[in-house]
């Protein structure tokens, strides 16, 4: 499903490779009021705590929180997609685009399952190339 | 003799497109017709905040065009909120015994197009549209679309937003537009980002407002009290953590945040608001913030419009200017333009739109990033 080769550089800073050399998103969470946010973080946003934070892998699956649907965009900019922030499991919430999926409200459906994927950016934007990027894609089997 | 501040003169320029125009150009224009209202000149101001979202020293640059009175001026900037959060300064300034007249302006002179967040999430190239989206319209569809997931709200609701505002517009003849938009024409214009269409977007205006304040004792001793409006309540927020905030913004938690600071000081709820202007930046923002704003029950802003309770001659007529749907959005601009709106239905002088009998109105912004600004005004 990962369709990646060495030459391609992670976009986003909370994207990591592990040892195999496979993407996942990074997240930090809190020691003192156990919120997971996004991405590195030295102090916690939610409660202030200073150094307490434990950098975590994010989980693959989600349930899609929130979406819109892109019609107009900037240029280079494959549209329509769908925008959408998902909630992932075990904590964490990111924003990415929402494919393999009719661009259409009656499609799109909020608490839907999704799975984590990683594709080229070049899938979505004119200057992509040399870039992987998350995105979503209706889960493939239950959540777990 | 009580420390209450009064807006004692306030205008605006007609929001438009002013090619050759600088933001402080604009904000002189707008100060000296604030200055007029009052029978005040430039030498009685003894602050200045001024307020604008691109650019520096814009209230020492206004004074260039309309007298270097030496003046101390604080310049401001908090994206949407910015007039207002101008307008708040001089009246903690006035409310702190420093002053008893100061000017708040606020102007905004803006490019062509949709607001472009800047690439400031550390990536290595632009993520617009390759990590979802977080352009202006996006944010904001979001913010409907999270309203139609909890309450069930749908797309029409939200463009018949845009049609009671522009309907509204069409007796302020300050407003950018005088047209109205019926619901079919909204519902079928270009589509934007789901359920925003290009007509549920407020337009890209350039404008200036400025409000002249005063203390009590120097609006009796000028006798300036019969056009005089009380600043009862004001409220400033940023936004608390909320769980998904820092990747999906949350406008909805720091106007709650904002109006409860607001409410309380003025010692008055949401039932004694006549008239409310509110930061309908775009269609879907307005129906959650009349519950935002206590102005209907959770989960009822939809149903609340529909009643026409937010029209004008409803319970508590929303955006009776033609809010910033059509209007216009000079973003810096906005925040004083709303409180003048107000000013005017309180002094009875808004003609053809006045609302009869109205006694306290109330004013709202909120900008990305975020910042929340409400007041309540009360007739003097
Ligand atoms: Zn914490």
């Amino acid at each position: 499903m990962n369709d990646i080769t060495a030459t391609e550089r992670p976009v986003a800073p909370y994207t990591e490779l592990d040892e195999n050399g496979a993407p996942y998103l990074l997240g930090s969470r809190c020691g003192a009021c156990g919120q997971t946010h996004l991405g590195r973080f030295e102090n916690c946003p939610k409660c202030g705590a200073r150094n307490a934070m434990d950098v975590v892998r994010l989980a693959s699956h989600g349930t899609l929180y929130n979406y819109t649907i892109v019609h107009r965009s900037l240029p280079g900019v494959k549209v329509p997609f769908v925008s959408a922030t998902v909630d992932l499991d075990g904590g964490g919430t990111v924003r990415g685009n929402l494919i393999d999926i009719v661009p259409d409200p009656s499609h799109v459906k909020f608490g839907m399952p999704v799975d984590v994927i990683f594709r080229s950016a070049s899938t979505a934007v004119a200057d992509g190339d040399g870039f992987i990027a998350h995105f979503f894609i209706p889960a493939q089997e239950a959540a777990q | 003799m009580s420390n209450d501040v009064y807006v004692v003169g306030i205008d605006m320029i007609k929001f438009g497109r002013f090619d050759d125009a600088k933001p402080e150009s604009l904000a002189a224009r707008a100060t000296l017709l604030a200055l007029d209202d009052c029978g005040q000149t430039i030498q009685d101001m003894q602050a200045i905040y001024a307020g604008t979202c691109n650019g520096t020293m814009m209230g020492q640059r206004m004074l260039h065009y309309i007298g270097q009175t030496g003046a101390p001026v604080v310049n401001v900037t908090n994206a949407c909120a910015t007039g207002a959060t101008a307008f708040r300064e001089a009246f903690i300034a006035i409310k702190a015994g420093l002053y008893d007249t100061c000017l708040a302006v606020g102007s905004e002179k803006m490019g062509k197009g949709m607001l472009v967040p800047k690439n400031s999430g550390g990536t290595a190239i632009p993520t617009e549209g390759l990590l979802g989206s977080g352009v202006m319209p996006s944010v904001f569809a979001q913010m409907g679309m999270e309203h139609s997931r909890k309450y069930g709200t749908t797309f029409e609701q939200f463009a018949r937003v845009s049609e009671k505002n522009h309907k509204h517009s069409v007796l302020n003849p300050k407003a950018m537009y005088q047209k109205e938009t019926p619901l079919d024409m909204v519902m079928e214009a270009e589509m934007i980002a789901y359920p925003l269409t290009k007509l549920m977007c407020s337009v890209n205006v350039d404008g200036a407002a400025a409000a002249v304040l005063m203390s009590e004792k120097r609006t009796k001793e000028l006798g300036l009290m019969n056009r005089a409006v009380r600043v009862k309540g004001s409220g400033l927020a940023s936004d608390p953590f909320t769980d998904r905030n820092l990747v999906m913004q949350d406008v909805n938690t720091v106007t709650r945040l904002a109006a409860a600071r607001a409410y309380e000081m003025a010692g008055v709820g949401p039932e004694d608001v006549n008239l409310v202007e509110l930061h309908d930046c775009f269609a879907t923002a307005e129906i959650p913030h009349y519950e935002n704003l206590g102005l209907c029950a959770e989960g009822e802003g939809g149903a609340f419009l529909d009643s026409g309770a937010t029209t004008f001659g409803g319970k508590v007529p929303v955006n009776l200017s033609g809010g910033l749907l059509s209007k216009g959005h000079p973003l810096g601009a906005t925040g004083i333009a709303n409180i003048y709106e107000i000013a005017q239905h309180l002094r009875g002088e808004a003609g053809k739109r006045q609302m009869e009998g109205a006694t306290i109105g109330l004013t709202h912004v909120v900008g990305l990033g975020s910042a929340c600004a409400v007041h309540i005004l009360e007739k003097a």
